[in-house]
């Protein structure tokens, strides 16, 4: 990757990080084409980077090397279209961009100013060719407060963050605010840690500062072991110095000057992204000793994770930072007062962080207005499962459901039908269809059973069943448990065990109410969030979707078709045109050809479920019951 | 033998010396060796609790818990199987079930000839391509059985 940086420039006072920001605006106004490149984790995924380096290269060879710049950034949070590249000033947007295509676009739009038609995006079931990035409905009905500044900026590059304003807010918090100031605007502002629990920030600063004590910590929560959720990632992929201004202003604010910064290893942009930005602040003045020459000091070290689920869990982040295993401890005393090291700690979620600088600079009247009574400002979602347009989502929060997954999201594919969407990760739950109409906050995701949670939006379609969602997701905590307290270790063994008799067909009359009795064990008895919520996937299931277990239980019968004991693969005779694809994705040799234009012949008693021949079936000739 | 443990030492040094011999970077520490030896050796874990002055016990009980390390050798190929809910609505199961089939293995182990090692993963945060498989560190999204073997062909 080439790395446009300018001279190495240490900034000493408020002013001199002005000047230099001046002097970054007058070098793009020279009305410079841009071509930006989606390096996000999805666009890499279909080799962006690659594409971008076909971009350099064409540019050079065709001689427009100082009119035209190719930025790679971070994720602009429309997946399922990558790779994405949108050329400015104009911002038109091609999606799904090939290496074949890359001289074309040098040559018509950028050289000649024409659209390339086959590259724009069209809705599902539209023709209409849509141009620029902000009309494509994916985006329309998105506020981009804080993801948005991804789509324009290099994240290897800290002159691109500070010619978007970046560190102003640390510079009006450092010269115009004493600490007090700071935590009263973030808590007028009304903002809730993003990270899950939902809990005021500014309270949290507040508590920190109150305690007498020299050594303070500031720690960024990078873990996002949420299965469904990666907007921490990419916003610490694509904009780290947002973060770290929001870490400086926390520090600022309790008077910490030591902080973390914990990065889940299976992140490993992220983390190379953090290791360069925290560097470059430094060398220009913006971390460390006498930060814009001021008096404050604060530091940043990273710490990797190593891949353990309840390391969300503060109690257990801040131990494995500490280098210990990362088991939870209970909360009778708060880690504002005793954390890291015994010593007052600040743990914030990555997306809470990356608000503060926006709320510092634009005031906390303007945060105050968007959003809900209770819940303030925006939330990035991450909108995966069976949904059309698949990706990362920033809306005001108070945003209804079926807004987000018909509107924003482009409803489900393939003409299939709404079963329900799971929100709040493992520890949240599954909403119907009667609930697409609630809006979209903390406290009303939690009267409907479920939660926000990191964000995560899992939607889920008619093929889903939701038994086996509650195994999966009763499975995946029990894995994760650290095994500490016993209500966690031995509950969601026994909850488990009963999901895997009941998926077995060996379901009982009894199960639901044992299940119920459980979840509620855990929720009282458990030592942390982790078993605290456990019960909610299958509270919430039970809630709203009791048929489905009791077809399981009573009827032995899986109706989505998912459960492997309950169901069996049939060749529709009629359908069947003989061409033999399934019988040559059969792993088993379960099914066998009676000659050209003659359905094939299952064996039910060779067969194993994997379900190869329904997969590649393409005349619907099989079915599963 | 004796060659391979003293660069296996030296390597755990260098390591060390890049983390400041710092105890409270244990978890990197580990990570940073394991990527140079593709796991993590008695040895290793021997000189690290020395040079930290942390008990033996206690990095062992680290590794253990951490998923991310692994005691036994590793496959020149990796191949993780992410079993994120995403992936999971999205027929994730089913595409282990081929690579389990494909392979002879289970998720966990590693072939005889040290070619591939199979694993799963709790989420690798690439939710809107699944179900993803990264192999190598590589990032296949959307497969399906069907694309399973190409995956494997990939591998050479």
């Amino acid at each position: 990757m080439a790395l446009i940086q300018t001279k190495n420039i240490r900034l000493n006072s408020k002013k001199e990080l002005e000047d230099h920001r001046d002097g970054l605006n007058f070098n793009t106004q020279a009305s410079q084409r841009v071509i930006t490149v989606c390096c996000g984790t999805g666009c890499l995924a279909y080799g962006a980077s690659k594409l971008a380096q076909a971009f350099r290269d064409e540019i050079k060879s065709q001689g427009m090397e100082l009119q035209v710049t190719v930025k790679t950034t971070g994720c602009h949070g429309f997946c399922e279209r990558g790779p994405l590249v949108v050329i400015r000033p104009e911002n038109t947007l091609y999606q799904r961009v090939k290496f074949g295509d890359v001289a074309e676009i040098v040559t018509e739009t950028i050289s000649r100013n024409n659209v390339i038609e086959r590259l724009l995006y069209s809705a599902p079931g539209s023709t209409d060719k849509i141009t620029c990035e902000h009309d494509v409905p994916f985006y329309k009905k998105q506020m981009r407060l804080v993801f948005g500044a991804n789509g324009y900026i290099d994240p290897t590059s800290l002159d691109d963050y500070i010619a978007i304003g970046g560190y102003a807010a640390l510079s009006k918090a450092l010269f115009e605010m004493t600490a007090d100031d700071v935590i009263d605007e973030i808590r007028h502002s009304g903002l809730r840690g993003r990270g899950g629990g939902g809990f005021a920030t500014g309270a949290k600063w507040q508590s920190t500062r109150e305690v007498d004590d020299a050594l303070k910590y500031v720690i960024c929560n990078c873990d996002e072991g949420d299965p469904g959720a990666f907007m921490d990632r990419s916003l610490m992929e694509g904009n780290p110095h947002s973060i770290i201004e929001g870490m400086l202003i926390a520090a600022y604010a309790v008077g910490a000057h030591e902080g973390y910064i914990y990065i889940r290893h299976e992140y490993p942009v992220a983390l190379q992204n953090a290791e360069l930005a925290i560097k470059q602040a430094k060398s220009a003045g913006l971390l460390g000793e006498a930060i814009l020459g001021s008096e404050f000091s604060f530091d940043v070290k990273i710490s990797q994770g190593g891949g353990a689920f309840v390391c969300g869990e503060s109690t257990a982040l801040m131990a494995s930072v500490e280098g210990r295993v990362g088991e939870p401890r209970a909360k009778y005393v708060h880690t504002s007062e005793k954390g890291l090291w015994d010593h007052p700690t600040v743990l914030n979620n990555v997306e809470t962080l990356a608000n503060v600088p926006l709320i510092i600079n634009k005031g906390a009247d303007w945060f105050y207005e968007i959003g809900t009574a209770n819940s303030k400002g925006t939330k990035i979602f991450s909108l995966v499962g069976k949904v059309n347009n698949t990706g990362l989502i920033e809306v005001p929060m108070g945003i209804t459901l079926r807004e987000i997954i018909y509107d924003i999201g482009g409803g489900i594919p393939n003409g299939k039908k709404f079963k329900a969407v799971q929100t709040g990760g493992p520890s949240g739950g599954c909403l119907p269809e009667d609930k697409l109409d609630l809006n979209v906050d903390f406290d009303e995701l939690s009267k409907a059973g479920s939660m926000m949670g990191s964000g995560a939006m899992i939607v889920m379609d008619e093929d889903n069943c939701m038994v086996d969602i509650a195994r999966y997701f009763l499975s995946f905590l029990e894995g994760e448990s650290c095994g500490k307290c016993v209500p966690c270790r031995e509950g969601l063994k026994r909850m488990r065990q009963i999901l895997d008799r009941i998926i077995a067909g060996d379901g009982q009359e009894g199960d639901i109410e044992t299940l119920t009795d459980l979840s509620e064990a855990l929720t009282m008895g458990a030592l942390c969030g982790l078993g605290g919520s456990a019960g909610n996937p299958v509270l919430s299931t039970l809630r709203h979707f009791q048929n489905e277990y009791e077809a399981h239980i009573k009827d032995k019968r899986c109706p989505a078709g998912v459960c492997k004991p309950l169901i069996t693969y049939n060749i529709i005779d009629g359908n069947c045109t003989g061409c033999n694809l399934c019988v040559k994705a059969c792993p088993v040799n379960a099914i066998t050809s009676q000659g050209k234009k003659q359905p094939v012949i299952l064996d039910q008693t060779k067969c194993t479920k994997c379900g190869a021949c329904y997969d590649v079936c393409r005349l619907d000739a099989v079915e599963v019951k | 033998m004796t060659i391979t443990v003293n660069l296996n030492e030296a390597t755990v040094n260098k390591v060390l010396a890049k983390h400041n011999n710092d105890a409270s970077m244990l978890v990197a520490i580990l990570q940073d060796v394991q990527t140079e030896l593709n796991y993590l050796p008695k040895e290793a874990l021997v000189t690290i609790s020395e040079c930290l002055d942390v008990p033996l016990s206690r990095v062992y009980s680290v590794v253990t818990f951490f998923k991310a390390f692994s005691l036994k050798p590793r496959g020149r190929h990796s191949i993780h199987v992410c079993m994120g809910t995403a992936c999971h609505v999205r027929g994730a199961e089913k595409v282990l079930d081929k690579l389990e089939t494909d392979l002879c293995l289970c998720a966990g182990e590693t072939s005889t000839d040290m070619k591939f090692t199979l694993e799963t993963v709790n989420c690798v945060g690439a939710c809107a391509l699944g179900p993803v498989v990264v192999v190598d560190n590589e990032y296949v999204g959307q497969v399906n059985t069907d694309k399973v073997k190409s995956i494997l062909e990939s591998c050479k």
